[in-house]
């Protein structure tokens, strides 16, 4: 294990962590991120600046140059195969299962390089105690019906907290200001593959089903008994989120 | 300020994608086609820049050039975005779909060309879904990069972009020029009026071959197979919230 620090680093800058990894990288043959907003930010640079074609978002490693990545939404699975010598990849955290831990591999420390390119001005996380999204058991998402942050969060918290879930999100839900952009579960958002999926007034758009389709068991609530969701939910409940979600949490206890 | 606007035709974003039976691709034929929406949030956001909408001071921007690479109908994308405020427009025509890489390295030619102060563009293209070419983009020029804005400030030589995280937003300040993906809350896209769709038809397209930057666009990797996913079936619709919670906890989600 290598590490390195410095100011940029420490804020993952895509032009620090890429002067720091294609200084390392004449002694590996791949570079592998997962694809979050980090990974997705610095791994194209790092990819370019090796003049190797970047693969994105792996769900499966055919052979040592094979790889199946999801396309249109996940609506097409692409095998390609790199003529690169070396491979920069990116992984769908949810489509493989995490290493043992345990490990005890030497920690190196490596200088680590600012760029001095763009700088960091500051940032705004959202706390929380839950689960993280992307890692969550059990997701409980809520859509454009809440119609608004007070109602999302009154709503969807608590069920949450019952589950010991992770709380997710449409798009529509995010651009109306009811959750924060964090929570977008998508095509461009997170994508997510929890044992449960909840999904609370959200139609299910193609962009929507791309960030759950994978999910174990998917459970619908929504007061429209066609909306395309159900065309994908293990079990359905057509009805009024108000008066479903306060029964849910009776019959959970 | 000189505003490059990539823009890209895809899919259009209502349409589901269908695998062909041969397994060679997604079959696009007789499939309605539009402008990557990252695209067209991009384009609005150099129209504001140019109009002094929202926080921007008028003429932030001076002149807006589109470039699309690929087939002779990406004319329409350009055209949409000319009706939308963009001043003209560059074609290089392939018909062959080219690799992120390649499509960073005509756009670095297409910069050293016109000389931009800062490129605005998609995210990700909707249809292969890389959010890669941007990076590249920035990484060929050296130029700083500002990925998934979701608000962007010019000012003394900078662009401050609020970016959307892991974990929230981050805030950068990029020295000009510079590259900056857009993300889906940076603004909400016009729709063009009918007097600028027709005004736009007068505006310039040039039309170029991807011979013409000299730049290397050989594939580096070969599609093996287009497959579907594996498909879902509907389920079953429960009573209420008592028989739901008894299903799940029969199959092992609770
Ligand atoms: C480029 C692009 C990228 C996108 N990326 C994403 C993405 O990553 N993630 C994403 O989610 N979307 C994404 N979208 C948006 C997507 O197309 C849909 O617009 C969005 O998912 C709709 O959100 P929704 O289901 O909450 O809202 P709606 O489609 O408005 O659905 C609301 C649902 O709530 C139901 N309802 C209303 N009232 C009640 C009630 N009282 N009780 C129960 N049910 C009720 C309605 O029947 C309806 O089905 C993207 C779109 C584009 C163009
Ligand atoms: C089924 C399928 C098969 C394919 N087969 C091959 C193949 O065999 N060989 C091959 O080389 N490629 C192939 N491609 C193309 C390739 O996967 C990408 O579509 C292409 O490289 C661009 O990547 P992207 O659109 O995902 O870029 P992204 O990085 O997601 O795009 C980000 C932004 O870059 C800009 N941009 C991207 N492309 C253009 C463009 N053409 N013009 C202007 N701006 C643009 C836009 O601003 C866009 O929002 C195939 C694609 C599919 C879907």
């Amino acid at each position: 294990m290598l590490l390195a620090e410095s100011g940029e680093l420490g804020h993952t800058l895509a032009e620090a962590v890429t002067a720091t990894v294609v200084g390392l990288a004449d002694g590996y043959d791949a570079v592998l991120a997962p694809a979050s907003m980090d990974g997705k930010n610095y791994m194209p640079r790092i990819a370019a600046k090796l003049d190797v074609a970047p693969i994105s978002d792996i769900v499966e490693v055919v052979s040592a140059d094979t790889f199946v990545r999801p396309i249109y939404a996940g609506n097409a699975l692409e095998t390609i195969q790199t003529s690169d010598a070396k491979k920069v990849i990116t992984v769908r955290p949810t489509a493989f299962a995490p290493a043992a831990e345990g490990g005890s591999a030497p920690v190196e420390t490596v200088s680590g390089t600012d760029a001095g390119k763009a700088s960091f001005v500051g940032e705004e996380m959202v706390k929380s105690d839950r689960p993280e999204l992307g890692a969550a058991k059990i997701v409980v998402s809520g859509g454009r019906a809440l119609g608004s942050a007070e109602e999302f969060h009154a709503v969807m918290d608590p069920l949450a907290d019952k589950l010991g879930a992770a709380v997710g999100a449409s798009r529509a839900a995010v651009d109306a200001g009811y959750a924060p952009n964090d929570y977008q579960v998508g095509q461009t958002g997170k994508v997510v593959a929890p044992a449960l999926y909840i999904a609370i007034g959200i139609s299910g758009a193609i962009q929507h089903l791309a960030g759950m389709k994978d999910s174990k068991v998917i459970v619908a609530i929504n007061k429209d008994a066609d909306a395309p969701i159900f065309q994908v939910a293990d079990y359905g409940i057509v009805g009024d989120y108000k008066t479903v979600v306060p029964e849910l949490m009776n019959a959970l206890g | 300020m000189k505003v490059l606007v990539p823009v890209k035709r895809v899919i259009d974003y209502n349409v589901k994608a269908r695998v062909k039976a041969d397994q060679t691709g997604v079959d696009l034929a007789n499939v309605k086609m539009s402008m990557n929406p990252f695209d067209e949030i991009a384009v609005e956001e150099a129209v504001r820049l140019k109009e002094g909408k929202e926080h921007h001071a008028a003429g932030t921007a001076s002149e807006i050039v589109v470039v699309s690479i690929g087939v002779t109908q990406a004319q329409e994308t350009i055209r949409t975005a000319l009706a939308m405020g963009a001043d003209r427009g560059i074609l290089i025509q392939s018909d062959a779909d080219l690799e992120p890489l390649a499509v960073a390295k005509l756009l670095a030619a297409v910069v050293a060309e016109e000389k931009p102060d800062l490129v605005l563009m998609g995210k990700q293209s909707i249809d292969g879904d890389n959010n890669a070419v941007g990076q590249m983009l920035a990484a060929l020029l050296d130029w700083p990069q500002a990925t998934f804005a979701a608000k962007i400030e010019i000012a003394g030589g900078a662009a401050k972009v609020t970016r959307e995280v892991d974990g929230g937003n981050q805030t950068l300040s990029a020295p000009l020029p510079a590259v900056v993906t857009v993300d889906l809350r940076l603004n909400t896209p016009r729709y063009a009026s009918l007097p600028n769709i027709m005004k736009a038809k007068k505006k310039e397209i040039a039309m170029k071959a991807v011979a013409d930057y000299g730049v290397d666009v050989a594939p580096r990797l070969t599609v093996r197979k287009v497959t579907a996913p594996a498909t879902r079936s509907a389920g079953i619709k429960v009573a209420d919230a008592a028989e739901l919670v008894s299903k799940l906890k029969t199959v092992g989600a609770l």
